[in-house]
């Protein structure tokens, strides 16, 4: 089901949409978003390239096996915890950084947390999409 | 020492990474692990010795007063330099064994977590922190005897190993619990001084015989012996050092480490004297039958753990004294014997007694390290062996007890010891003797496989003769289970005495069946036949087949496997619930008390409503799909509505998505067709009227209920101050309540491997290019 329209119109929302759900992650801590719903959008965003230009290329623009992605997504949150553990004695007690950048706000091990729930649902997402429409291509 | 059980656990992550950077000189480099742990444990013998208890204390959960309290006393400490000697000589040894298997990554890493777990069991103080780790021993015990997950055999005898394990380990857990409510703390060591409590209490026996089951069933007592030759499926580092050497006595640990709290009334003496004497006497009598040396030697490891468990339970000073002091000359011999039995299974390619013959030519250093341990078994002077036989005649003779009660228990002990004689020879002596016998020209194995079992074997000889060295430490193992203090005399000649007469007796007797077992084997084999049917193993399987039975009949009636009778029953059984609770709790008189409906609510409410019932009457599923959608995407603005932009985006992106999923499987779909009868979906229109009600009128309830809630007002206050942040639903998600985020996406990264797994799994088709296991090894080929 390639349609010319469709894959036109992805090249130039596919990047905004990331770009949105960055922000949401970003910026979660104080408006609404955050890493969960924001995990959403990037996925959508690839699972409709996926649709427009065939999985095996949308694979190659996501780079990283989403396998991989849902495992470094556990391990930040649990680093974010441990790091509370050895720096304040207490499993994800929150840590925050001394310098404020624009946009991002202090560093913490919230946002930390927060990108490995982004990098998790990105994962479990496109694991299963990219599963179900490998499935159809070989059925 | 909390740093000496944690390290295993934080290593073992670590260990396939470092086998791909490794790969043959792994067992090398893990080996430092134990060995470091071994070193440390040596460097305590000192003060341990001189009476002193090295403990340590982390806070877990304070609320509950239950801590991570490590003690290491002499019983304690004893069982580390075991587990980590014994194991710092697998490691290496596992290394040649598995020389180039593709999963000995996964070996090494499970290999050092039951190291970990082992260590937890022998030195924690609480005993929900023994428990836990109790569990993570039959849990690697699982994965290693099931390491060749390609044989079928491999894997029964893995599931066996651990229901029955974990079986007991559950009836312990309630016993244990019983036994912490009875002494009022959760510290063994506080439990041992209040014996007095504990064992007056009604709950006594119930938590004694929970216990021991848990001990029985870890430690193959009889009747749930036979998990363990079962478990001679693991390759051999593995039967060495969880079978014989650390796992298996785990049981006899627990016991001696709770005796102070539970030993000595008359329950104990009848119930661990029973099952010990029992056990020891069916070990040791099915260990000759047997003609593979595994197996023999497998029986008679189940014999050795009821002698100690029968020692136990005689429960006096000078039998405590012995079935210490056989712990020790036990785990060296026996963990000798089986690498001695993988090297042999290595050089030879068979592991059948009777095909074997003559191999101290071919494999001197092999034949050297089980001449070693088999003396040391046979209890021959001067190895540790002797003494330690020595020790447990003294121990049968000096019960306090009538004279036909000590005969009786002498003569089992006499029997038992005599059994282990034979087992000896069989195992250890007989392949290496006589003339040459091998299915091909035998080769001797690599240097680390045949030091491992000689250094072991050359300990069992070096403590004998060395006693007075170890008598201090044995004295502290005493001390800690029998409570009061102990002064042994240990020598290895005592003079003309009746032990040394039995002594005599028992290795005559041994050497007599040994040279009868062939003839013998055919005379009792009818005897075997006709027991089988009231086997334990027997029963295990029936109970076994009978659970799946019921089950399968169970599921059957349940799972219809059609979805719509799921969600019937799921709606049915909410609106019952519920209407109970309406019916009776709820007063209906302000229920419609209304703060004035906004004219786009209604628009909203009716697209809503609309797009439901139109869902309902088409026969596309696509447009189905696109329909279902408008209620979703109306639900969304009704959040946007009430102030929820985090809640609508999120039903946003998930509507979107779901949208997409439908895309992907929507050719896979079958056509819509309508299969229910009118009658049925009349029914079904009336169950979702009255489910749609139901939920309206819980809704408007709960609106009702006066919001006094204390967590809304704290949670906005201390966003900003504690969280530093102004979206407090995102603040309780990665902060406040960031556990619970974490246990989440855990779930949804377990589910979403699931699918993937399912989607792959195709058991129909196998595809090209997919993983497969890698071929069976040599194992396979060697028959049985």
């Amino acid at each position: 089901m390639r349609s010319l329209i469709l894959q036109t119109a992805i090249r130039y929302l596919v990047p905004l949409q990331l770009m949105f759900s960055i922000y949401l992650l970003l910026g979660g801590h104080q408006q609404p978003g955050g890493g969960f719903v924001g995990g959403l959008i990037a996925a959508s965003a690839f699972s409709i390239y996926a649709i427009a230009n065939g999985v095996e290329s949308a694979r190659r623009t996501v780079r990283v096996d989403p396998r991989v992605l849902i495992g470094t997504g556990l391990a930040m949150a649990l680093v974010s915890g441990l790091l509370g553990l050895v720096l304040d004695g207490g499993f994800l007690v929150s840590q925050w950084g001394e310098t404020e950048y624009p946009g991002v706000g202090k560093l913490s091990t919230p946002l930390l947390f927060d990108t490995g729930v982004y990098t998790v649902v990105i994962g479990v997402v496109l694991l299963v999409i990219f599963s179900l429409m490998e499935e159809e291509q070989e059925a | 020492m909390s740093l000496a059980v944690i390290s295993g656990f934080a290593a073992a992550p670590a260990v396939p990474l470092l086998y791909r950077l490794a790969r043959e000189k792994t067992g090398w480099i893990v080996a430092l692990l134990p060995l470091s742990l071994f070193i440390y444990f040596a460097s305590l013998l000192g003060r341990i010795a001189d009476g002193e208890i090295v403990t340590a204390a982390i806070d877990w959960v304070p609320s509950l007063d239950v801590n991570l309290t490590f003690r290491t006393d002499g019983l304690g400490l004893v069982f580390a330099l075991i587990i980590t000697g014994i194991g710092t000589l697998v490691f290496l040894y596992g290394g040649a064994y598995l020389h180039g298997h593709p999963y000995t990554g996964r070996f090494y890493t499970v290999i050092t977590l039951f190291m970990a777990s082992m260590l937890g069991v022998v030195l924690a103080d609480s005993i929900i922190l023994l428990f836990i780790f109790w569990e993570l021993t039959s849990f690697t015990s699982y994965v290693l005897i099931g390491f060749y997950s390609e044989k079928a055999a491999a894997r029964e005898a893995a599931r066996q190993a651990l229901i029955v394990t974990s079986a007991g380990g559950l009836f312990m857990l309630a016993g244990l619990v019983l036994l912490s409510l009875s002494a009022g703390t959760w510290e063994i060591s506080e439990m041992v001084g209040r014996s007095g409590a504990i064992q007056a209490d009604s709950r006594y026996t119930a938590a004694l015989v929970l216990i021991l089951l848990g001990a029985f069933t870890k430690s193959a007592q009889f009747p749930f012996h036979f998990w363990l030759p079962g478990a001679m499926e693991a390759p051999a580092p593995v039967s060495a050092y969880l079978h014989s050497a650390t796992m298996v006595n785990a049981g006899i640990y627990l016991m001696a480490r709770l005796y102070p709290a539970l030993g000595g009334t008359d329950e104990w003496h009848v119930l661990v004297t029973a099952a010990g004497a029992a056990t020891m006497l069916l070990g040791g009598w099915l260990a000759w039958q047997k003609t593979d040396l595994k197996q023999i030697l497998a029986y008679s490891t189940v014999s050795a753990l009821g002698i100690m468990t029968f020692l136990l339970g005689l429960g006096t000073e000078e039998t405590i004294t012995a079935a210490l002091m056989f712990l020790l000359v036990h785990a060296l011999y026996k963990g000798a014997l089986f690498m001695v039995a993988g090297s042999v299974d290595h050089g030879t390619g068979t592991r059948e007694i009777g095909d074997l013959g003559g191999l101290r030519r071919a494999m001197p250093m092999t034949a050297a390290a089980a001449a070693l341990a088999a003396l040391s078994m046979a209890g021959l002077p001067p190895l540790l062996g002797f003494t330690a036989k020595e020790l447990i005649y003294e121990g049968t003779l000096h019960l306090h007890d009538t004279d036909g009660w000590i005969a009786l228990m002498t003569a089992v002990a006499l029997v038992g010891n005599l059994f282990n004689v034979t087992a000896a020879g069989l195992a250890a002596i007989r392949p290496f003797w006589g003339k040459l016998k091998s299915p091909h020209a035998p080769h001797e194995v690599s240097v680390t496989m045949w030091a491992a079992p000689l250094i072991l074997g050359a300990l069992g000889l070096a403590i004998g003769v060395a006693l007075t060295a170890y008598e201090p430490v044995l004295e502290r193992m005493v001390e800690a289970v029998h409570g009061e203090e102990v002064h042994l005399h240990l020598a290895l000649w005592h003079g003309f005495t009746t032990m040394l007469a039995l002594s005599g007796v028992t290795i005559l007797g041994g050497l007599a069946l040994y040279v009868g077992a062939p003839r013998l084997r055919g005379a009792v084999a009818p005897l075997g036949r006709a027991s089988a049917a009231i086997a334990p193993s027997r029963l295990y399987s029936e109970a076994i087949h009978g659970t799946v039975d019921a089950a399968t009949a169970g599921s059957r009636v349940i799972l219809t496997a059609y979805l719509r009778q799921y969600i019937r029953v799921i709606m049915i059984t909410l609106v019952a619930a519920l209407g109970y609770v309406f019916a009776t709790q709820i007063e209906f008189d302000n229920l419609l008390h209304s703060s004035g409906v906004r004219i786009y609510e209604l628009i909203i409410a009716g697209v809503i409503i609309a797009a439901a019932l139109t869902v309902t009457q088409l026969n596309k599923r696509l447009s189905a799909a696109a329909t279902l959608g408008v209620v979703g995407y109306g639900v969304t603005l009704i959040y946007i509505l009430y102030g929820a932009p985090d809640l609508a985006m999120t039903q946003f992106a998930i509507e979107t998505l779901t949208v997409i999923l439908f895309v992907v499987v929507i050719y896979r779909l079958p056509k819509l067709k309508q299969l229910s009868s009118t009658s049925a979906r009349r029914m079904d229109a009336v169950l979702a009227v009255v489910v749609g009600v139901t939920m309206t009128v819980l809704t408007l309830v709960v609106l009702t209920v006066p919001m006094e809630s204390r967590l809304s007002p704290y949670f906005a206050r201390m966003s900003y101050l504690a969280a530093h942040g102004h979206n407090v639903v995102n603040v309780i998600l990665v902060d406040f309540r960031g556990f619970d985020t974490m246990g989440e996406i855990t779930v949804l990264s377990v589910a979403a491997i699931g699918v993937f797994a399912l989607l792959r799994l195709n058991l129909n088709k196998p595809k090209p290019g997919e993983e497969r296991l890698p071929e069976p090894m040599e194992e396979e080929e060697r028959g049985r």
